[in-house]
């Protein structure tokens, strides 16, 4: 295998290097270092995966939006602004999943329940489903072009939607929702450790995200190369053997 | 496709082309009663389900609004499935565009045929729940009902129809379809859900309690009428 078909360059392993070793850091701070809180107890350790792991999905959403965009204004059109946006929605999928996961049982243990329709979770739980289609979307098929466009579209129609979902739950959850129990029993004392150990959460998820994307978009491309190459690949094999049943 | 056709398309405007693949659809509506055969029919079985679901009385009564707009939704995938089956079944929708017939009318046809059909499905729905569900219409009522009942359906038809082109002539697209538009099409289920609770005065809810939500769902339609008129173009040239 060539140099050229890896998805790794000098900058990525040196990236790679530096996630793996803050997540150590961040495991050593988050499990045995930092103290317990006063009112939720080790629960709150969940905080350090769950709070970056929220904050990376978020962020990759919005690269997704911003990437959209970009594929779509003309002056900017490239299929490498596309390949971005789907690395960005597969990882920030993956990792609000696991946000999801991980505030749930954060929850359990600190609310005594799974779940609130609080507008917050409910919009989390949207956000989620309406990527996983998006991404189902941009396994529809067809050209590179066709599905960067009809992807594009409908992150854009993502930004659109989802405020509006968050406001009507809003507005449905104080209409009609007694007392929440978000809010209750959640006002975490932050000491200066707590807050560094999250503070090193977020830092080293975004670079795990920047990590994780470049790679990702590297091997979508390998991907659409292979499709193009098996496409020129099949048409040189009919050829020939045109030219042979010609002679 | 000649030339001439070509260029009796390209002079048709938005408006009109609207109004001909509108036509154009109610009159295969018409011919085949596809909505009407089984569209409807599968509405009411809904409805029926839910009241075995439910098994109470008081319960349905309660929960009527919901199950109307829940079997709404259910349909208009259905529906819209329909609609750009007929249009992608012999490429039709690729010699439109190719034809030079602008986007933004097919979209606005396309949404206004939606939305005729989903106000004859949403008023045998809301008759069923009074039959079937004993909910109660009163005349003030029955305003913020019909205005609800096209505010809320106008948005439908739009978002309907702007994803429905979005999956149209993708492999595997009827069971994309609901994963992409029941989470968009959620701020309708509430907000058309507790204007009709207000009308019906579910749970002693006065009539007036239900205008503001109407304010949501114009919003929802106005804002999703707009991008999809002009999204469409995007959507469909390849």
């Amino acid at each position: 295998m060539s140099n050229d078909r890896a998805t790794s360059t000098p900058f990525t392993k040196g990236l790679g290097f530096f996630v793996v070793l803050g997540i150590a850091l961040l495991i050593i701070l988050g499990i045995f270092v930092s103290p317990a809180d006063v009112n939720q107890g080790e629960s709150v350790r969940i905080m350090y995966a769950h709070v970056p792991g929220a904050w990376l999905a978020y962020l990759a959403f919005v690269m997704t939006a911003v990437s959209s965009a970009a594929y779509l204004w003309k002056r900017t059109r490239s299929l490498t602004w596309d390949r971005i946006a789907g690395a960005s929605a597969e990882v920030g999928v993956l990792f609000m999943g696991i946000s999801l996961v991980t505030g749930s049982l954060w929850g359990r243990l600190t609310w005594g329940t799974y779940w609130t329709w609080d507008a917050r979770l409910t919009t989390t739980a949207f956000l989620f489903v309406t990527y996983i289609g998006y991404l189902a979307v941009r396994g529809l098929g067809g050209t590179h072009q066709q599905r960067a466009r009809r992807s594009a579209v409908l992150a854009l129609l993502a930004v659109l939607e989802i405020p509006l979902v968050h406001f009507s739950v809003e507005l449905w959850n104080t209409l009609h929702q007694e007392a929440s129990v978000a809010g209750r029993g959640t006002d975490v004392e932050m000491n200066g450790l707590m807050l560094f150990t999250l503070f090193l959460g977020v830092v080293v998820f975004t670079l795990m995200y920047i990590w994780l994307v470049l790679h990702r978009q590297r091997s979508l491309m390998l991907e659409d190369m292979l499709d193009d190459s098996g496409l020129d690949h099949a048409l040189s094999e009919r050829r020939a053997e045109a030219t042979q049943a010609g002679h | 496709m000649s030339n001439a056709s070509q260029q009796r398309f390209t002079g048709t405007t938005v408006i009109g082309t609207a109004r001909l693949i509108a036509a154009k659809d109610l009159r295969v509506e018409l011919r085949s009663r596809v909505l009407l055969n089984q569209v409807l029919p599968f509405a009411l079985i809904v409805m029926v389900m839910f009241a075995f679901a439910l098994d109470s009385d008081a319960v349905l009564e309660r929960v009527a609004p919901g199950l109307v707009w829940l079997a709404a939704m259910f349909s208009t995938l259905i529906m819209v499935s329909r609609s750009f089956a007929v249009e992608t079944a012999d490429g039709a929708l690729d010699q439109l565009r190719s034809a030079g017939v602008p986007a933004m009318g097919i979209f606005i046809g396309k949404m206004m045929a939606l939305m005729a059909q989903l106000v004859v499905l949403v008023t045998l729905l809301i008759l069923t729940a009074v039959v079937l569900y004993r909910a109660e219409l009163s005349w003030a009522g029955s305003v913020l009902l019909v205005t609800t009942g096209l505010t809320a359906t106008c948005g439908l038809a739009a978002v309907g129809t702007l994803y429905g082109g979005l999956a149209a002539g993708a492999k595997g697209r009827e069971t994309l379809l609901p994963l992409l538009l029941l989470p968009v099409v959620a701020p309708v289920l509430i907000g058309a859900t507790r204007a009709t609770e207000s009308a019906f005065g579910t749970r002693g809810v006065s009539t007036g309690q239900g205008w503001p939500w109407l304010g949501l769902l114009a919003v929802f339609a106005v804002l999703f009428s707009v991008s999809g008129a002009v999204a469409f173009g995007p959507l469909l040239d390849d």
